[in-house]
């Protein structure tokens, strides 16, 4: 029993944790965006895939990390323009088309995988992100290996939070989000255009999305292989209503939920024999259903959320 | 330019919808075929001889349309009611899992004649429990089934494998994750004699008609279509939401459940990890390609296994990667939400 | 006048469908004017406004404001221009506060932080000049409709507006609160705003505005200066045609069929109805008078099954209970006319004869041992087809094709076709044109004559009078004393919709 706590005190268990949130902050922001302005994006768990995989295959085909990050980041704006184009303007179900394009996502991406790799036994590897030590704040004893010798893009995650929440709470633009989200027809009446709010949140929330596919053949993992993402995207969606779709919140979910998946990986190593490993495995999502069953009284959703809105319409 | 509602729907337009739908997708698919460096006409071609091209391989697109039936109806019966259940796959797995244990265990006590409905119902069953959870969670704490029935296909997964790896191992199987295998005196009878078709096809299509005849015929059809079409009408008209939606799902995760339960007992005999290639997600596009009407599942299961079956025999001819069958489905279904529109909507200027 | 107009309206058409909404309308608004847009529903006074401000783009001609030639379709060149809307239905987000309600779409969107202190400066301000008293940090979901319309208000004057059209704005405030506002609109005129409100009411417009245009059938069908007219003219060129409402004919009430005793309904912390009883006796109608969002709403509810009282309790056909289910209701011979036809009334999407049987569909008569009789449901439906006028439908019309009198029709039919003892009409007339009007009328006091017991819910002042034996206000979901027609007179009923009754003994 003592070992099972004992995890706690490792500094490798901290570090972990800030690594496997990485991909669900990403995820959770860009799904949180989309949801703010009025539009679920069930395409994330498809863009997550291709954000993995055109990263790994930028890099791989002799591009830097960073050129990697970018070109996945510019794919996944893209399924999200065509999501926000078939939802917003067309207003067709976003539940259907978000699962539309989950499923044409991860389908081109296993077949441009396949079509520029024929298969081979195992996949190829690229040079994944280093760890990146602040210096000074690295070198503080346990702290400093546990939560400061990160790989860049998990910095940048923790970044990307902070902005989403100044953006959102202070700025016109997060206002014009937030409002649109709420009531598109007091946007419009107020002269901006809820259509085009829209769909630049889905784009960039997705470009977003796809960065967190990307963390994980860049710095997760070495290499891309199909089903890697293993349903972080629909994690991620259970996360935003979790936070209440509020960024501060979605980055301390990801990480408390990051927290239970690095520690049940842990905890398999200590608990001994009878117990299924599968077990350990089913945590991630038993615990997104009961987040989602925890928070659905207090959640505040956003009004017009998955309310198409179609201009002029009588 | 705007979107306008259509005051009536003309029937050829509807009726069009699917195919022009199709149309679009092959002709977007077939450029990346051609990038793939094949020829998209002469890749089609080869699709559908795949397809079609022998005794052989019109009974393997049939035995492939079986399972997407089923899956399809479970998709239609719970979209009709603005259910959305996304959780076919899991409800197959269940299925299929119930039924391999039951046709393992129970075929030395049972005569084949009752051990065959036990199986099925004992399928449908656990389809429909898996199903029901996320529905009771809907109706009591308002939480979006979408995202628990997703969820649930992976700890459905999971346990499965804790299953095959566990108490149903295949001791047999030379230490491969398989579950026990049915006994061959209940397996389902052939249909086609020196082929893997199997009468599944014809429960799936019998389905389909009864699901046809219960929504456009019956009370329960009227008021459940009532329920999905505007909830707050139908209430008011006295039709209780709550419980048909628990029906509604019940059906849903069952036909799902029998789906698994008769791809077991009709084909594989046992569980693996690998029994479903997507059939519950395909199961969602062949049900919005046939616009939700249970007899229009039954041809566009067909045209979603023709698409399977001959993608793996044209990747094998042309080296086109096989994966362009799944490319030219999801297209499919995004297309055919566009063409659905334009049946109820026109475009003003 | 010797200014050129502040707005021009020429030759605007507007088609939607088979629809013409608005027919080659053409209009001006002069400087510091206050002109009222007088038409029946449907006339298309609110599609023409939506038009002007940007919200649709009209089929031909075009809008001048100022001289300039806006650009059709965009309501941030109308806004630009200096024309600001307050909509019927206000355009307000609940979650977010006044102050971020104000100040949407005022900065660029390209700024790093939003300067909110100049703007609440700015907002106080307004709302001193014009005494237009808000919290700018209040949560809209706070506020009481007469504070969000004020909100509503304080946008447009918050940017700089110098048209402002009002639609339909007394829609949903008292007599006194009404007055109120238009004191306000002539404040504005006299410091060189120039206003168009919409309305169907005729008073208001006698009392409030300068000019008035007549708006019929989508046509400009006349122009008055205000001081040159009077009620009954405006009435006929309002309607065009000389439809007479029925009127009621005394007749003795008899047993009581329905009660409710001393009902509450609260949800979380909100009271919805407090502590409110009425009877409703057989051939007699009872008519709940209010200003929107007093309680009605729960109040319908209530009475047509779809919700429960947490205290108190309802006495129909010989039980007592909290609750009713529409199930229920309707095996006991209740008709119920839901507040709002198009969400709970029918199903658009269905066959009218599907709608025409749906809350009898399981009744042994449209079922033969789980299946749909289908010949006889549609034999239904050909009846009330028949019976109750409704033009334009065969029973397997598509019932969104109908329109809203003919759907009211097809609603009202099936409940008055199996002659019910207690009728719950909750505003049976919104949004009908006079004609519907006066047949929903007919009906409803044909019904009365046969012996139902009938509950009238409506906002229209002289919908209830013309109808009810009874009245009864409600007020923040609590009810007035039952007061007999012959006593009420508006005066007393304008002081009992603003909550001012004698003797707080609600009967």
């Amino acid at each position: 029993m003592m070992e099972a706590l004992d995890i706690f005190t490792t500094a490798s268990l901290w570090d972990a944790v800030l690594r496997i949130a990485t991909p669900l902050i990403f995820g959770t922001l860009g799904a949180l965006i989309c949801e703010r302005s009025g539009v679920l994006n069930l395409g994330i768990e498809g863009i997550l895939t291709l954000g993995a995989m055109v990263a790994w295959m930028t890099v791989y085909q002799g591009g830097d990390l960073w050129t990697g990050l970018a070109v996945a980041a510019f794919c996944g704006g893209m399924f999200g323009l065509l999501h926000a184009f078939l939802t917003v303007p067309l207003g067709l179900s976003q539940h259907v088309t978000g699962l539309g394009i989950t499923l044409f996502a991860s389908s081109l991406t296993y077949f441009v995988y396949r079509l520029s790799l024929p298969v081979s036994s195992s996949p190829p590897t690229i040079e994944p992100f280093q760890p990146l030590a602040i210096p000074g704040l690295s070198d503080i004893p346990f702290l400093g290996e546990a939560l400061f010798s990160q790989t860049a893009p998990t910095y940048l995650a923790i970044l990307a939070a902070a902005i989403t929440a100044w953006v959102l709470a202070k700025t016109p633009l997060g206002l014009a989000v937030r409002m649109t989200g709420e009531n598109p027809h007091a946007v419009e009446a107020q002269g901006l255009n809820p259509i085009r709010i829209r769909i630049g949140a889905i784009v960039v929330g997705s470009a977003l999305m796809a960065l967190g596919g990307a963390f994980l053949t860049t710095a997760t993992f070495n290499s891309f292989f199909p089903t890697m993402v293993q349903g972080r995207g629909w994690v991620c969606i259970a996360l935003v209503v979790f936070a209440s779709w509020q960024p501060g919140k979605a980055l301390l979910g990801a990480l408390l939920f990051a927290l239970f998946d690095a520690y049940q990986l842990r905890l398999q190593h200590v608990v001994e024999g009878g117990v299924p490993y599968q077990l350990f495995l089913m945590v991630p999502y038993v615990l997104s259903i009961v987040a989602l069953i925890v928070m659905s009284r207090r959640a505040r959703v956003p009004n017009a959320l998955m309310a198409p809105y179609r201009r002029g319409e009588r | 330019m705007r979107l306008e509602r259509r005051t009536e729907t003309p029937l050829a337009l509807a009726l069009s919808a699917p195919l022009i739908a199709v149309a679009i997708a092959l002709a977007l698919s077939g450029v990346l075929i051609a990038i793939a460096g094949a020829n998209p006409l002469q890749a089609y071609y080869e699709m559908l001889k795949g397809a079609f091209g022998s005794r052989l391989s019109i009974s393997e697109t049939l035995t492939r349309t079986t399972p997407l039936v089923l899956t399809g109806l479970a998709a239609a019966v719970a979209f009709r009611s603005r259910l959305w259940n996304i959780g076919g796959e899991g409800q197959f797995y269940v299925g299929a899992l119930c039924a391999a244990w039951l046709g393992h265990s129970i075929a030395a006590v049972l005569p084949p004649v009752l051990a065959i409905p036990v199986m099925m119902i004992a399928g449908m069953i656990a389809g429909a429990l898996l199903l029901l959870g996320p529905v009771i969670l809907r109706i009591r704490f308002g939480v979006d089934e979408v995202v628990t029935t997703l969820l649930l296909n992976f700890i459905v997964l999971l346990f499965v494998s804790m299953m095959i790896e566990g108490p149903l191992k295949d001791p047999l199987a030379f230490g491969w994750p398989q579950s026990v295998a049915v006994s061959n005196d209940v397996m389902l009878p052939k249909l086609l004699s020196r082929s893997r078709l199997h009468i599944g096809l014809l429960i799936a299509i019998a389905a389909a008609i009864i699901i046809y005849v219960v929504q456009s015929r019956t009370v329960f059809g009227v008021k459940s279509r009532a329920a999905g079409l505007n909830a707050a009408a139908a209430s008011f008209a006295g039709v209780s939401l709550g419980s048909t939606l628990l029906v509604v799902a019940c059906i849903s995760g069952a036909l799902a459940g029998l789906a698994g339960a008769i791809e077991v007992t009709g084909l594989k005999g046992y569980v693996t990890l690998d029994l479903s290639p997507g059939y519950g997600y395909s199961g969602i596009v062949v049900a919005m390609l046939a616009g939700l009407n249970p007899l229009g599942v039954v041809a566009t299961a067909l045209f979603v296994a023709i698409v399977f079956v001959g993608a793996d025999s044209m990747s094998r001819a042309m080296g086109v990667p096989s994966f362009i069958a799944d490319v030219i489905v999801s297209i499919s279904l995004l297309t055919m939400l566009v063409c659905l529109l334009f049946t109820t909507y026109r475009v003003r200027r | 006048m010797t200014q050129p107009p502040v707005l021009e309206l020429s030759g605007i058409t507007k088609i939607f469908g088979d629809l013409v909404a608005n027919d080659d309308i053409s209009l001006n608004l002069n400087h510091g004017e206050l002109l009222a847009l007088l038409g029946e529903n449907g006339a298309g006074k609110t599609t023409l406004m939506n038009i002007l401000f940007g919200h649709y783009t009209a089929d031909s001609g075009e809008v001048r404001a100022f001289g300039d030639v806006l650009p059709p379709g965009k309501p941030s060149a109308a806004i630009e221009a200096g024309i600001g809307m307050v909509h019927q239905h206000f355009t307000l987000a609940g979650n977010l506060s006044v102050l971020d309600n104000v100040m949407i779409g005022t900065e660029g969107l390209g700024l790093l932080n939003s300067a909110r202190r100049p703007a609440r400066r700015k907002l106080a301000e307004l709302a001193e000049r014009f005494g237009l008293q808000v919290d700018p940090d209040a949560m809209i979901s706070d506020l009481s409709v007469g504070e969000r319309q004020r909100v509503e208000i304080l946008k447009a004057l918050y940017r700089d507006a110098r048209v402002l059209i009002l639609d339909e704005p007394t829609a949903v405030l008292t007599r006194i609160e009404a007055d109120k506002l238009f004191e306000t609109l002539r404040t504005m005129t006299k410091t060189g705003l120039s206003l168009i409100f919409i309305s169907h009411k005729l008073h208001e417009v006698m009392a409030a505005s300068n000019r008035v245009v007549i708006l019929r059938g989508g046509k400009v069908v006349a122009e008055r200066n205000t001081a040159e007219t009077d009620r009954a003219e405006l009435a006929e060129l309002m309607v065009g045609r000389r439809v007479v409402r029925p009127k009621r004919q005394d007749q003795r009430a008899g047993d009581t069929v329905f009660s409710a005793r001393n009902i509450s309904v609260t949800q979380g912390e909100r009271t919805l109805l407090d502590d409110v009883s009425f009877e409703v006796r057989s051939g007699e109608i009872l008519g709940i008078i209010g200003v929107s969002g007093n309680g009605q709403a729960t109040l319908g509810k209530l009475t047509c099954g779809l919700a429960e009282a947490t205290q108190g309790d309802l006495t129909f056909d010989g039980r007592t209970a909290k609750s009713f289910t529409p199930h229920d209701l309707v095996e006991s011979a209740a008709g119920r006319i839901p507040e709002d036809r198009n969400t709970e009334g029918a199903i658009g999407e269905m066959a009218v004869w599907e709608n025409s049987v749906l809350e009898r569909i399981s009744e042994p008569r449209f079922n033969r041992r789980g299946f749909v009789d289908r010949k006889a449901c549609r034999d239904y439906a050909a009846e009330l087809i028949r019976r109750f006028d409704i033009r334009g439908a065969t029973p397997d019309t598509g019932t969104r094709l109908l329109s809203g009198g003919n759907m009211q029709k097809m609603i009202l039919g099936r409940n008055l076709a199996s002659t019910p003892k207690f009728i719950v009409a909750n505003q049976p007339t919104r949004g009908l044109d006079e004609g519907a009007i006066a047949a929903v009328h007919t009906e409803l006091l044909a019904a009365r004559e046969a012996g139902a017991a009938i509950l009238l819910i409506s906002e229209d002042l002289d919908e209830v009078n013309a109808l009810s034996d009874r009245i009864q206000a409600i007020v923040k979901g609590r009810l007035s004393a039952p007061v007999a027609a012959s006593e009420a007179d508006s005066r007393r009923i304008g002081l009992m919709m603003a909550g001012i009754w004698e003797g707080e003994d609600a009967a």
